[in-house]
């Protein structure tokens, strides 16, 4: 840093001194690249929206959302088996990772000493960078060798690449309840118990609420866990049983995608864009309220 | 801010009796207590259980090839012969480029929002660019076949050849699938998460020392490559490798476009095969139970990179930047 900042003389810097145009043309084309490489992030974003939504649209009709997918060789048809089992495994991922992440939000805030809660801080980072397609094969290891796949093992896979996230949002959220509330509550002889159900899950209710809707619209597209588990499923007929395999909409657009038929890309299309649609509203509401919410406690 | 009202007179001097803890309490204290060690044991645990059971899988591939399949090619499932170093390679490879791209252009973008964008257009673009990673990546990879592996057959390949073709990288004939589409979809998936970090690592730089370089006579420039920089390179470092680690996991959508083959090419354009993208690829039509758990074989070596990834880049960017919601 003082390298640079004494290679630039004096006289360089004097508005009108040898140079001072070559600074200001390498300044100006900076700032160009700079601004370019930000429109061109925003334009590949509404590149691949506009793709899938133009190419989805045309195939998105009633019975899309409301019919079985057309038997093979056969054109319409829907994906409403697809949307019921999403339904189904999301519903039972957050159940399980929303409880577990919110305990381990409230151990690691309010009982852990910090040379505890910094490791389990670390596993939960670590957690969250293990390739979905590695939590699939546990799952299949643990739950579906030697036995079938089914919505649970799907469900449960979805759960562990849910936890992280949520468990991390509920810390962030649960560190931000202001420590004056803690000590009122303490010094008038409440039970942490009672402080952490009365007061501190109440005043953080709407972050963590907002991390388990980041942590849904982060799932709702996974595709990895559920290959191992929740793939091989009929498309005749609605299943709702989580026993059973469950058929569900990123494995359905995955296949599709796979096969060469054009028809079978206007379903996949169809179906992209009713999961993108899903999950960007997700995200960007979860993101709105986030901000707010942080706002208001850190505030 | 819900706080209990508290009137005074209902404190009244504790007797013996309230002293003593209520039924309550003496259930619902340990309770709470034991439930979230138990939860806060629980991720430790997992993680942990993961490891075993993948490597208890790949096990039997384990013992019959030994380290010497992180070195040897061939993948044949008609001789039960498996190797890993062709999805070693793609994988490397395939994420190299993909961050030699998104660097730049993730620390273009985090100077754009951090020192050139009007207050009112930066939390936006921001946003806009974060949600890139909220695209499912299986929506990517259904991009990636249709509409950008067209693209690169019949424009941007036969471009590069012509002008590059000498270089082995270059050669070859353009597809619509192979190693470049992969980097590519790779790229738009780490973009966001390098973004996010280098923009907080450089809203950190202290505002002295940015009015102390334009005092000097800094041009804007002059003074991001004085100060904003500088300071910000453990973090980004930290950004890119947490990129990378997103990267070198991707399953779904490299298998959508990289053509999984099974043989190492020197050209981009060829279809390669990644460690993730082959598992991925390859599980429902494995033929025998050796091949299962060679693929599951790549897999434990996908987990052991990725965590050894993690870690580094977890311990270069902790405690500089909140956590990103990816």
């Amino acid at each position: 840093m003082e390298a640079s900042a004494t290679a630039i003389t004096r006289e360089k810097l004097s508005g009108n001194g040898p140079g001072y145009r070559r600074r200001r043309l390498v300044n100006r084309m900076m700032e160009f690249l700079s601004t370019f490489a930000a429109v061109l992030a925003v334009a590949v974003l509404l590149l691949v929206i506009v793709s899938v939504f133009i190419k989805g649209v045309s195939a998105l009709n009633l019975d899309f959302f409301t019919k079985e997918p057309a038997p093979f060789g056969e054109t319409g048809g829907g994906i409403a088996n697809s949307i019921v089992g999403s339904a189904i495994l999301i519903a039972l991922a957050t159940l399980i990772s929303v409880p577990i992440g919110i305990l381990i939000g409230i151990y690691t805030v309010e009982f852990a000493p910090r040379r505890i809660a910094a490791p389990i801080q670390f596993c939960l980072d670590i957690l969250n960078g293990v390739p979905t397609i590695i939590t699939g094969i546990f799952i299949f290891g643990l739950l579906v060798v030697n036995h079938a796949q089914s919505g649970w093992a799907g469900a449960i896979a979805l759960g562990i690449v849910e936890l992280p996230i949520v468990a991390r949002s509920a810390q962030e959220v649960l560190a931000l309840v202001p420590r004056s509330l803690h000590e009122a509550a303490l010094a008038l002889g409440l039970r942490r118990w009672r402080l952490v159900t009365r007061i501190v899950l109440p005043t953080a209710a709407g972050g963590l609420i907002t991390g388990a809707v980041l942590g849904v619209a982060r799932v709702a597209g996974e595709t990895a866990p559920l290959l191992f588990t929740t793939s091989i499923f009929s498309n005749t007929g609605i299943t709702t049983s989580p026993s059973q395999p469950l058929p569900n909409i990123p494995v359905t657009i995955f296949t599709l995608s796979e096969s060469p038929s054009p028809s079978d890309h206007a379903q996949a299309w169809a179906a992209a864009l009713v999961l993108v649609a899903f999950v960007l509203i997700l995200s960007v509401s979860a993101r709105t309220f986030h901000e707010r919410s942080r706002r208001r406690l850190s505030g | 801010m819900a706080t209990t009202p508290v009137s005074t007179t209902t404190v009244s001097r504790p007797g013996l009796r309230d002293i003593r803890p209520k039924l309550s309490d003496r259930i619902g204290e340990p309770a709470l207590k034991i439930l979230s060690t138990a939860a806060g044991v629980v991720s430790v645990v997992v993680l942990v259980w993961i490891a075993y059971t993948v490597f208890h899988q790949a096990s039997p591939a384990i013992s019959k090839f030994g380290l010497g399949f992180v070195t040897s090619k061939t993948w044949n499932p008609n001789t039960d012969t498996y190797g890993a170093l062709t999805f070693i390679y793609g994988t490397l490879v395939s994420s190299f480029i993909a961050l030699l791209i998104a660097t730049p252009t993730a620390i273009a973008i985090a100077v754009y929002l951090t020192e050139l964008a009007p207050r009112r257009v930066r939390r936006p673009v921001a946003t806009l660019v974060e949600l890139l990673a909220a695209i499912p990546s299986v929506i990517l990879g259904l991009w990636g076949i249709i509409i950008l592996g067209p693209f690169l057959e019949n424009h941007l390949e036969p471009f590069l050849h012509s002008f590059l073709g000498w270089l082995p990288l270059f050669s070859g004939t353009p597809s619509p699938y192979g190693m470049l589409n992969a980097a590519l979809i790779l790229t738009i998936m780490a973009l966001p998460i390098v973004t996010a970090i280098t923009r907080e690592v450089f809203e950190s730089t202290p505002r002295e020392l940015k009015e102390g370089a334009y005092a000097l006579g800094a041009t804007r420039w002059e003074m991001v490559r004085m100060t904003v920089l500088p300071l910000g390179r453990s973090g980004v470092v930290g950004a890119v490798i947490l990129g990378l680690g997103r990267a070198l996991g991707e399953a779904i959508a490299v298998t959508q476009v990289i053509g999984n083959a099974t043989q190492i090419k020197a050209s981009l354009f060829e279809p390669a095969g990644s460690l993730a993208a082959q598992v991925a690829s390859e599980y429902q039509g494995a033929v025998s139970a050796l091949n299962t758990a060679a693929l599951i074989y790549l897999a434990a070596i996908l987990l052991v990179i990725t965590v050894i990834v993690n870690v580094i880049a977890r311990l270069i960017v902790r405690g500089r930047t909140k956590v990103v919601g990816t």
